[in-house]
């Protein structure tokens, strides 16, 4: 494999307009840097796709935005001002930012209603969820979500009897009850059918009108269906940065993937 | 009143196990009442004070039990100290009895306690004031096991300890407490704990009557816990503690402080497991160090897993079932006991992962499987 010479794709931060500035963040678990001087910069309502080989820093990057990982170096910047490294993971979740996990994570013993409802946006505190009571605002809106993630007649059923692709929209269903400003998408469509990976699609894209999205995927099929900007992480930092027609042309990316003994196809 | 009875029927709605251990609970009151108290004692219906006071210890079992499920069956934290809160809620009441002895100890010394005057004690300790009021006793029953589990869990849950090492901590926790309340000079008694009562609220603990009282508080202190904890599970935070049971980082990417719902829980927990020791120790007439023994805190883990963790009346029914199996075999054949309290633990563990309750409706879901089987057996032959 030859040596890389990775340059560095310059984050512009513009008050304003960002929800989410990473700036020169790096970590490393026993030596190995798995984040290498990581800047990268999400504007307000975008899609984003990142990629990456294995072991590229894809998923560590999520942990340190939500707080389960602090960064040995750099800042994230959440909207204009606050700075995401010094809180905890509580915080920031009530900051608006919402995280799908790459392995589907919801509650296996609670209905996919209960799930909803758990997750519904407000009521952290411990004593008003001793005396909460559904409002009927509530309800319609978890009813909303359910025919979003077409769920609509399986609301009694335990999370964990769900398909592998129902629970992974269950668990989006939750983000979007939880109504955050940025949503953070791990591999939404691993174990999907064509025909959900495609609904899939439709969702984020749909959600990225209001919200700001940010989807880590494998599936090429898939991130070439959302027709958005996309960022290649290799060792941890950005590798390239474009259309996925221009990432795929890049010779860099080429070399990397194949390098790996995979095909960006 | 009005609007009482209906909450109550809203906290059993879903739960037909628990509606039947109300109906069990209030009829035992019924029962040990009238024949006790009205079949004379010369009929073979009659039941002897002393099996009212068992089966009013089996029921402060009880509570401790329902204690630990909200811990561990709903909130997934395998507590093997559960005893130490028992215990100290045990001494709350024991301190409060002591002091009603009053003059009237082997040594008659108008201030203090027997203990006190063998062991050269010149002053009452700062903390046995405001023993001699039954008040201020309760409150400490409440507080003393509360403020211990929450220094304990606001440590251990802030620091994220999970799983087994929590487990083993608690465990070190209710052993500290053993050793610190066997020393003489810690002032509650040393290795013969505190004993000797004789009064509580004035009213004399060997007597007939009074011992009733105390069965019945025990029942009713059951029963309103039973429904506090059904109270705890059915809430929306309820849902969560299952919530935090099952998936902790999901919960806490939901944006939930997941280390404060723990530590409500377990000062919940810890609070009952106090009630039920104070109401254990009039009963029993004593508390002592052995109490804190680790040994007690696992076998309360048995009673639960036997019953069926998840289910508080489960957990309910292991305490008396598991103590009266130990009342008859430490009577009739002492030295097997353990044996059997290990075989148990072994075989619950093995055959049944869901205790007595679990087995029980595996049982009634087959039946009801095999008879709706046959009913569309019946329409396809049709």
């Amino acid at each position: 494999m030859s040596n890389l010479n990775v340059t560095e794709y310059p984050a512009i931060h513009v008050p304003g307009e960002s929800i989410l500035y990473l700036d020169g963040v790096s970590v490393s678990f026993d030596g190995f840097k798995a984040i290498d001087n990581l800047s990268l910069y999400i504007k307000k309502n975008e899609l984003r796709c990142i990629i990456g080989p294995n072991g590229a820093g894809k998923t560590t990057m999520m942990d340190i935005i939500t707080g389960k990982t602090r960064p040995d170096a750099g800042r994230v910047i959440f909207g204009d001002m606050t700075d995401l490294t010094s809180m905890s993971e509580a915080e920031i979740a009530n900051m608006g930012i919402g995280r799908k996990f790459q392995k589907p994570t919801v509650f296996e013993n609670h209905t996919v209603y209960d799930n909803l409802k758990l997750a519904l946006k407000g009521r952290r505190r411990v004593f008003e969820n001793l005396f909460f009571k559904l409002s009927c605002e509530d309800d319609d809106r978890i009813r909303d979500v359910l025919k979003t993630i077409a769920l609509q007649n399986h609301e009694c059923l335990e999370a964990g009897k769900l398909s592998h692709g129902q629970k992974q929209w269950l668990e989006i269903g939750m983000l979007l009850v939880q109504d955050p400003k940025l949503l953070l998408v791990d591999e939404p469509v691993a174990g999907m059918t064509r025909q959900e990976t495609e609904l899939t699609a439709e969702l984020l894209t749909w959600l990225a009108e209001k919200h700001s999205v940010v989807v880590v995927e494998h599936d090429m099929e898939f991130v070439r269906s959302l027709a958005t900007r996309v960022t290649v992480l290799h060792q941890g930092s950005v590798l390239a940065e474009g259309s996925i027609e221009s990432v795929q042309e890049n010779p860099r990316v080429v070399e990397v993937y194949l390098g790996e003994g995979q095909y960006l196809t | 009143m009005m609007k009482y009875k209906p909450f109550i029927f809203r906290l059993l709605e879903t739960d037909q196990g628990g509606r039947y251990f109300m109906s069990i609970l209030l009829a035992l009151i019924v029962l040990v009442l009238v024949c006790n108290l009205v079949v004379p004692e010369s009929s073979s219906f009659h039941i002897p004070t002393y099996a009212v006071t068992l089966i009013g210890k089996y029921l402060t079992y009880a509570l401790l039990a329902i204690s630990l499920d909200l811990v561990w069956g709903y909130l997934g934290i395998l507590s093997l100290g559960h005893g130490a809160f028992f215990g100290l809620g045990g001494y709350a009441m024991g301190m409060y009895l002591m002091r009603q002895i009053g003059d009237r100890g082997v040594y008659g010394h108008p201030v203090l306690p027997d203990f006190m005057v063998f062991l050269d004690y010149e002053v009452l300790p700062w903390f046995w004031y405001g023993f001699d009021h039954f008040w201020f006793a309760v409150l400490m029953v409440l507080l003393v096991p509360g403020m211990l589990a929450f220094v304990f869990g606001w440590l251990a849950f802030r620091s994220r300890v999970t799983g087994v090492y929590l487990s083993i901590i608690t465990q070190a926790l209710t052993y500290a407490l053993m050793l610190a309340f066997f020393q003489n000079n810690l002032g509650f008694g040393g290795n013969n704990g505190l004993t000797d009562f004789k009064d509580i609220l004035g009213f004399d603990l060997r007597s007939d009557k009074t011992r009733v009282a105390l069965f019945v508080c025990s029942a009713l202190a059951l029963l309103l816990g039973y429904l506090a904890c059904r109270f705890i599970v059915l809430s929306r935070l309820g849902s969560l503690i299952m919530a935090i049971r099952d998936s902790e980082g999901r919960v806490r990417a939901l944006g939930y402080r997941d280390e404060y719902y723990k530590l409500f829980v377990f000062v919940v927990a810890a609070m009952l497991a106090g009630i039920a020791g104070a109401l254990y120790v009039p009963q029993v007439g004593i508390i002592n160090p052995g109490e804190f023994s680790p040994i007690n805190s696992i076998e309360m883990v048995i009673w639960v897993a036997m019953g069926g963790r998840g289910t508080l009346y489960g957990a309910a029914l292991g305490a008396v079932a598991v103590n009266f199996a130990k009342t008859y075999f430490t009577a009739v054949a002492p030295e097997v006991w353990l044996f059997i309290l290990g075989g148990l633990f072994v075989g619950v563990t093995l055959f049944l992962p869901r205790g007595i309750v679990g087995a029980v409706q595996n049982i009634r879901g087959m039946y009801r499987n095999s008879s709706e089987a046959g009913i569309s057996q019946e329409a396809a032959r049709k």
